[in-house]
């Protein structure tokens, strides 16, 4: 009788094992597939024309999204205009001078929810104040509805990264005499800057592949982006407009579009990776 | 300025939103007729399809979000787990419009000519009826779970680590099984934290587009059947705002907007609060070990 028992046990633990073993591999399945159909599929038609040409009217070969990389990059780095000064300042005082405080509490917790928001709300928004004040679509507008969405990401990354300087050098500077907002700028700034590399990276890559917030911000447009108050390309948006049409060769190239996009965002994610592999080490 | 944002942020939603909330009123919400040229707003259908997508979407990735979680924590080798985790996490680092690319063009066909004929023959109506195109709930919901995986995976994990050692090794000392230790030190005093890592789950599957919209269908539509069209606040949204003309269709659009942010930062709001109170006891707790 308790030796049936035991042997029931061990067989639930050993099925168990089996259960959670075979739910890590199913996992790996979907995104095996997604690399294997974005790399074979988009592969057709990458070639440097892609990169350098506009967008071609359907049933005339060739075209590329080169306006739309573009746009991309340039609205990120408006996102990071935005964003950047805001959030690395709020991280400063979160992590330097908040501290455990109800109001740095308070913050951090919006801080939190906020990045809880969809990213087409934020969309939304950015369209309420800004396109619908001005009357048309812009670059600008997308690259603020970006630069919303990077700040809460920034912020609390950057902050985490920041507490991470040791508290001796800190202290150090302020026994030598050196004022608080000095140490503060000279001595925890530089000790964190990868810290806030990372930071600044991830949120670019998370950011870089948005496109719900631009589709009613930044529009698209089929040239090259001739300033940032027009309507301005997006590799995101123009792979979904290419995704949704009918044509097989545009389709195509929203493969190759998904391509250059997952490069560009795996490639900023892992130099955020290695500036904090390097700032962990000097931290050591 | 992180403050005055967020509260800039709802009270423009909610202006946006007033004029449509003046001239529909409650009926909002419990009509289901969306016609933009007739001026008429029931929103019924979308939030139908955003409940029932983001809870197909539950079922399928919170046991395996928590599984490969506690895989990882307790089960996996050390040589395993960085890797394993890592490329979860390039799961999350994917943006939504490739998401929903894949979506179109491998996930649907494969539902459409497998997955959806064999559950119309096994399982059949009334969630289940052909004929399937392949476009519907179900592939949403699909797309969504491998999407919010990383989200529930991450956040249960972190609420394993917070678990101190002695009671599992206590477990296993009293002659446990592995499976039951885990049950019974791990699982059950964790239960709090994973119920919050699953409404940050929900919260993301609720207000993702790019991929929803591009693989449900987009017809805003009542039913039971699971392999039909459907549409969700966030992809009519998507849809719909670049072209809405009136004032009122983009007013109506803007209190989805506002609807799906109301119901997001709840979520979020519940779920933080429930993750912290479980790591809070924990480090009472565990502070002694």
């Amino acid at each position: 009788m308790t030796d049936r028992h035991y042997r029931m046990r061990r067989v639930k633990d050993k099925a168990m094992h089996g259960i959670f073993m075979t739910m890590a591999i199913l996992v790996m399945v979907p995104l095996a597939s997604m690399v294997v159909y974005v790399a074979v599929r988009g592969l057709k038609r990458l070639d440097l024309d892609f990169f350098l040409h506009l967008p071609a009217p359907v049933g005339e070969p060739g075209g590329g999204m080169g306006n739309a990389i573009l746009g991309t990059i340039s609205m990120v780095a408006i996102a990071c205009g935005v964003s950047l000064p805001i959030s690395i300042m709020a991280a400063i005082y979160l992590a330097e001078f908040g501290k455990q405080g109800r109001y740095a509490f308070l913050i951090r917790f919006t801080a939190d929810v906020l990045s809880g928001v969809p990213s087409i709300v934020t969309g939304i928004f950015v369209y309420q104040v800004l396109v619908r004040r001005v009357h048309h679509f812009s670059g600008l507008a997308g690259g603020l509805a970006l630069g919303i969405i990077m700040i809460p990401l920034v912020t609390r990354t950057t902050e985490e990264l920041i507490k991470l300087v040791p508290r001796t050098l800190t202290e150090a500077s302020l026994a030598l005499g050196v004022a608080r907002w000095k140490t503060t700028l000279l001595i925890v700034l530089h000790a964190a800057r990868g810290g806030i590399v990372t930071g600044v990276l991830l949120a670019v890559a998370r950011v870089a592949g948005e496109t719900a917030p631009l589709l009613f911000t930044a529009l698209n447009n089929q040239y090259w982006p001739s300033g940032i108050d027009q309507p301005t390309a997006s590799l995101t948006v123009q792979v979904f407009t290419y995704a949704i049409a009918p044509f097989q060769d545009w389709q195509d190239q929203a493969w190759t579009g998904a391509l250059v996009l997952l490069i560009m965002v795996f490639g900023v994610g892992l130099g955020a990776r290695l500036a904090l592999r390097r700032t962990l080490i000097q931290m050591d | 300025m992180i403050l005055l944002l967020a509260l800039a942020m709802l009270l423009e939603l909610w202006q946006a939103a007033s004029p449509s909330f003046n001239a529909m009123g409650w009926r909002f919400f419990v009509e289901q007729g969306w016609d933009p040229v007739m001026e008429r707003f029931g929103a019924l259908a979308f939030v139908y399809g955003t409940l029932i997508s983001s809870f197909i979407a539950l079922l399928l990735a919170a046991p395996f979000g928590i599984g490969v979680a506690l895989f990882l924590t307790e089960i996996a080798p050390r040589s395993l787990r960085e890797p394993v985790s890592f490329l979860v996490e390039i799961l999350a680092a994917i943006p939504s419009v490739v998401y929903g690319l894949w979506g179109i063009f491998a996930l649907a066909p494969f539902m459409r000519s497998h997955v959806d004929p064999f559950l119309i023959a096994c399982v059949g109506k009334p969630f289940f009826a052909s004929p399937s195109t392949g476009l519907s709930l179900l592939t949403a919901g699909i797309i969504l779970s491998i999407m919010i995986l990383p989200t529930i995976m991450g956040v249960s994990r972190e609420v394993f680590r917070t678990i101190p050692r002695g009671t599992r090794e206590a477990a296993l000392a009293l002659g446990a099984t592995r499976w039951e230790a885990i049950r019974v030190s791990v699982l059950l005093p964790s239960r709090g934290g994973l119920l919050g890592a699953i409404l940050l789950g929900i919260g993301r599957a609720l207000g993702e587009t790019m991929a929803v919209t591009m693989v449900i269908g987009n017809r805003p539509e009542i039913s039971a059947n699971l392999l039909g069209p459907s549409h969700t606040i966030a992809a009519v949204i998507a849809n719909e705002f670049a072209e809405a003309t009136s004032d009122i269709h983009l007013s109506a659009l803007a209190e989805l907007g506002l609807v799906l942010m109301g119901i997001t930062i709840f979520i979020n709001i519940a779920a933080r609060v429930l993750v912290w109170s479980t790591s809070a006891s924990m480090g009472a707790t565990g502070g002694g070990s």
